[in-house]
């Protein structure tokens, strides 16, 4: 048996101080992504902190949104009344993720913190760059159906696999930080990273910071939000492709605000700026959404197993912006 | 009595519960590592397997230090130290016996531990050091290098090519040709339950409790291997945790559990392999590519069927799925040609999954039928009934009771056939573009002789049935009790049923579709016997045991089962994501012992083509030489909700006494075939895209949905 000593965290200060001065502890939240990692042998820590039990796993109003504790279960965080109704999308990306018991285990904080699901990442007898840097990247000319097609390095072709991730990426988010130093807190955009030259960093946070909590601000296009995910089957597969989107209508119609992100193509989830810059000011239609998204992805890169990407954003972009733009009370999706 | 006599159905035909239903639901039936005190289990090892690190090469030393010196370590075996096998020419099962390594993967060494957890923590500690050579895992370079051939014969002993009639004048007489490349990719069964073994050897006999689909099979192999009798080796199987053909021959776990016991006198070893190494070490479906050529009058009628198969094989162990064979018996043509040519790479064992041979023939057959029905103007369903042929193509006999037409016609019926329009994208719904297909599904009706049960006369009434058949999960110690309780003329309360255990009269493999067909008929023939030596009313405590030798009319009759399969489709005219809505399948396979088992079957039969339709993909790295999508998160199959919310199973009403004493053929496998015809052509008609590749994902879709 492998070792390891176990620390069941008091408060949020003693947890980032035991992980903080300890090189080979690692936070320990639900579970569900670090027990696999453990019994495949590509996480080794020395001890784990135990942080589910602390109490960060409240949604409080605040002046002008919602605070997220961290420890909120995924199921709590879905079926939260004030979340349906003002942040639709982070029920609707948080539902299109994982099993009901993935998700009734698996904390707000720990999905953002999730690892990816890339076969050779996972696999320890294969190179990896994330895994352990320098040993190469077999996921370039490997298997690449679920590879990057944007902000990829030559060390790191992968995706983030969080569907919350890619919700979050279109609400006036904030991610609160604690560490050694005490509180920071950061916009949400800056949480993850592409890999660059170091895959083994998915996010900006030091060794031994602890997300305490997310914090949302209220918005027309957080609103009217929706999240859509094109998978392989129909539940408990992670995207080709996803797609949350917020809009925001003026009364002649056309668009004054919108917001969209995507999964399934980067390393972190894909603000795409060059469609919502596009769209703004413009009545929205279909055959325009598609043409913006091909001018967002001008820059990717495809291979076989990625040819479809840019076709099913495409759609599915479209897809959602449409289905935003129509009137009435946002539908929900069965079966998405 | 060497022959068993029809019966009358009493209890066979009748619904009766799962008799074992409370015992699973309830966690008390116990699986093969489960097994303990109760049972003599005390104090188990466990070992864990360490898999080669190259693909091809030599172990040139297993430096098992590192191993050893960790707490509850108690062995490493290795190529060096475990036990010698008597016969080694099997090279999948002589695992530990020499240097060479086959594939990534393969058993190189085995630790010992006292706990499971040491156990997996010695495996990762020890250094594996391989002398690694050039490896080819890919099929297109296998081809390319050269080494495609002819195998002397395909699995279950069909002839690797087999023509008939005039190919050159079929061809041109032909007004219609379609000829296509179909191709299916590596599939992975995938039992709950991965493969498990609890082994003891008290230095004369060695017991197993195992996760198999044959206890008397494992017997029967392992005893030579090991070099005993086989009265020395018993298996016991009680319950067993799905198997879908990875668990009908043995594999290497079972060899393992074996020599890790023989290393251990009188101690107990557990070993469980991981989901990943189910992967590479417990057999699965090669990739296959048939190229299908049909040749046909302007009216669809067949003038010659062609299929040529190539799929690919270990260098450790030839298997070769005999995928062209039901273009050979399925439809009347005066001309036919079928090839299987095979490829050996330096990969994991293939083996039986759930219908080998026809499930990916099938796909490449009823694909090429749809193509044809479409090139001339043709219905689907009528295309099929005009190639109706009157006697069996291959064999020229009889068919025991061809009744393919009829379940084509109901099953139309049922489904809501008439009026398809039959252009494709004809019918949007909302965001969905919705298409319907069909496809025949065939499988023959096979029979293993030499089954023997044992009927006993117990006090009140009761009679002791006994035989070592294996119930993976399928119903069997539903049915045959089922049976037993007929041929003895009493009520099923009144039988006790014994299964899974070398003990008990031999069995052969729960496979096949063979496994209530041939199992039953010994308990007929038995019971029989036993009414004929002891009469209506005997004395508790007489016996009789019989062994069957025959019993279905293969002389002079072609024994299969059909099947009519309707699908339809929807697939999402922004994304390309095809989901199967509704999806039905008629049958024709003689008395249906059990309908509530039965339908289970058909349901799990049609879920599984659906799920090798849209989902299933094992992708190998030729690089590396494994499959890489090595779990159930990224190896698909079919999720609750990918199942169809119209999703049904029927069959004809009917009884064929040229199969068994009770009328019955198997059902275990016509479910998955055609199945994945039926959906690919449905999203064809859907669509306008041809599916001629499976899985069938967005990326096939996504590009023509716009039309």
């Amino acid at each position: 048996m492998r070792e390891l000593a176990y620390v069941r965290a008091t408060s949020p200060d003693e947890a980032v101080a035991a992980v903080a001065g300890d090189p080979q502890a690692r936070f320990l939240g639900g579970g569900t992504n670090l027990v696999d990692h453990l019994k495949l042998g590509i996480a080794t820590p020395g001890t784990l902190v135990d942080v589910s039990r602390l109490a960060l796993a409240e949604v409080e109003g605040t002046a002008d949104g919602l605070r997220v504790g961290a420890g909120v279960r995924n199921s709590d965080l879905a079926a939260h009344p004030v979340v349906r109704r003002d942040f639709p999308v982070l029920a609707r990306s948080l539902l299109a993720g994982a099993s009901g018991q993935i998700r009734n285990q698996a904390t707000t904080a720990g999905n953002l913190l999730q690892r990816t699901r890339c076969v050779y990442f996972q696999d320890a007898s294969t190179p990896c760059n994330k895994r352990e840097p320098g040993s190469g990247c077999s996921a370039v000319g490997g298997h690449d159906r679920y590879n990057a097609v944007l902000g990829a390095s030559e060390a790191c072709v992968t995706v983030h696999p969080s569907d919350l991730a890619v919700g979050l990426a279109v609400l006036d988010a904030e991610v609160v930080v604690l560490g050694p130093d005490g509180e920071r807190r950061l916009p949400y955009d800056e949480l993850h990273r592409l890999p660059g030259h170091h895959p083994e960093h998915d996010t900006t946070l030091a060794h031994g910071e602890l997300v305490t909590a997310v914090e949302l601000r209220r918005s027309p296009v957080a609103r009217r939000s929706t999240y859509e995910k094109v998978r392989e089957r129909a539940s408990y597969a992670f995207a080709l492709v996803s797609v949350a989107a917020g809009l925001e209508l003026a009364d002649d119609g056309t668009v004054s605000d919108v917001r969209v992100a995507w999964g399934g193509v980067a390393h972190k989830p894909w603000r795409a700026r060059v469609v919502e810059d596009a769209l703004r000011g413009e009545p929205l239609e279909e055959e325009r959404v598609r043409d913006v998204v091909a001018e967002e992805l001008r820059d990717a890169t495809t291979t076989t197993g990625t040819a479809g990407k840019p076709a099913m954003l495409a759609g599915v972009t479209a897809r959602a912006l449409t289905r935003l733009a129509a009137p009435g009370p946002q539908v929900e999706e069965a079966g998405r | 009595m060497s022959t068993a006599e029809p019966i009358t159905p009493r209890a066979v035909g009748a619904g009766h519960a799962r008799v074992d239903g409370p015992l699973k639901v309830t966690g008390h039936a116990l699986y093969a590592v489960e097994h303990g005190s109760d049972e003599g289990v005390t104090d188990p090892l466990t070992a864990w397997v360490v898999g080669a690190p190259v693909a091809r090469g030599r172990v040139v030393r297993v430096d098992a230090a590192e191993a050893l010196a960790h707490a509850g370590v108690v062995a490493v075996l290795d190529h060096e130290t475990a036990p010698r096998l008597t016969e080694t020419g099997d090279a999948e099962l002589a695992i530990l016996q020499d240097d060479r390594v086959h594939f990534r993967g393969q058993v190189v060494a085995l630790v010992l531990a006292e706990t499971s957890e040491a156990a997996r923590e010695g495996a990762r500690l020890v250094r594996v050091h391989v002398a690694e050579e050039a490896h080819v895992a890919d099929l297109d370079e296998g081809v390319d290098a050269g080494e495609a051939y002819a195998p002397e014969q395909a699995n279950a002993g069909h002839e690797t090519d087999w023509a008939d009639g005039d190919l050159e004048a079929a061809r041109g007489a032909a007004s219609v040709v379609v000829d296509q490349t179909y191709a299916t990719p590596h599939e992975h069964n995938n039992p709950m339950e991965p493969h498990a073994a609890a082994a003891h050897w008290d230095g004369e006999r060695l017991t197993l409790w195992d996760s198999t689909q044959g206890v008397h099979p494992v017997a029967g192999t392992l005893a030579p291997l090991l070099g005993l009798d086989q009265e020395r080796v018993r298996v016991r199987a009680p319950y067993v945790g799905g198997g879908f053909g990875s668990k009908g021959l043995p594999h290497p776990p079972e060899v393992a559990a074996a020599l890790a016991a023989l290393s251990q006198p009188g101690r107990w070893v557990r070993l469980a392999i991981t989901r990943q190494q189910v992967f590479s070490l417990t057999g699965y479906r090669t990739q296959t590519r048939s190229r299908v050529r049909l040749s046909a009058e302007p009216d669809g009628r067949l003038l010659a069927v062609e299929h040529d198969a190539l799929s690919q094989t270990s260098r450790a162990k030839e298997f070769v799925e005999q995928t062209a064979t039901a273009a050979r018996m399925m439809y009347a043509a005066p001309a036919r040609r079928t090839t299987h040519r095979v490829v050996p790479l330096d990969v994991a064992v293939p083996s039986w999954m759930r219908a080998p041979g026809e499930m990916p023939g099938m796909f490449a057959h009823e694909v090429a039928m749809d193509e044809l029905a479409v090139a001339c103007g043709v219905d689907p369903v009528d295309l099929r009934v005009r190639n109706e042929p009157d006697r069996d193509p291959e064999t020229g006999k009889p068919w025991n009771d061809r009744r393919l037409v009829e379940c084509l016609q109901r099953g139309a019926e049922r489904f809501g056939w008439a009026g398809r329009p039959a252009e494709p994208r004809a019918t949007v719904d909302g965001d969905w573009l919705v298409g319907t297909g069909v496809a025949a599904a065939t499988y023959p009706t096979l029979w293993n002789p030499d089954n023997a049960a044992r009927i006993e006369s117990r006090a009140g009434g009761r009679y002791a049935v006994g035989i070592g058949a294996v119930d993976i999960g399928t119903g069997a110690r539903t049915v045959l009790r089922q049976v037993a309780a007929d041929a003895l003329g009493v009520d099923v309360e009144a039988v006790d049923l014994a299964l899974g255990d070398t003990s008990l009269p031999m069995a052969t493999v729960a496979g096949g579709s063979a496994g209530t067909a041939s199992w039953g008929t010994a308990i007929v023939q038995a019971a029989q016997q036993f009414r004929a030596d002891h009469g209506p009313d005997p004395a508790p405590g007489l016996h009789t045991v019989s062994t069957t030798e025959g019993y279905p009319d293969t002389e002079g009759h072609a024994l299969h089962s059909f099947g009519a399969v309707f699908a339809e489709v929807r697939v999402d005219r922004w994304t390309g994501e095809p989901r199967c809505t509704r999806l039905h399948g008629t049958y024709s396979v003689g008395r249906v012992v059990n309908p509530v088992l039965a339908r289970s079957q058909l349901h799990g039969g049609l879920v599984m083509g659906l799920s090798a339709a849209l989902h299933e993909d094992g992708v190998r790295d030729p690089r590396f030489g494994h499959t890489v999508t090595q779990d159930l998160a990224t190896y698909h199959v079919a999720a609750h909700a990918d199942v169809p919310p119209d999703l049904s199973a029927e069959w004809l009403e009917e009884s064929d006494l040229l199969a068994t004493p009770f009328g019955g053929r198997g059902v275990g496998e016509i479910g998955i075939v055609g199945t994945a015809a039926a959906i690919a052509n449905a999203a064809w008609h859907a669509t306008g895209v041809r599916v001629r590749d499976l899985p069938a994902t967005p990326a096939t879709f996504v590009g023509g949905v716009r039309g």
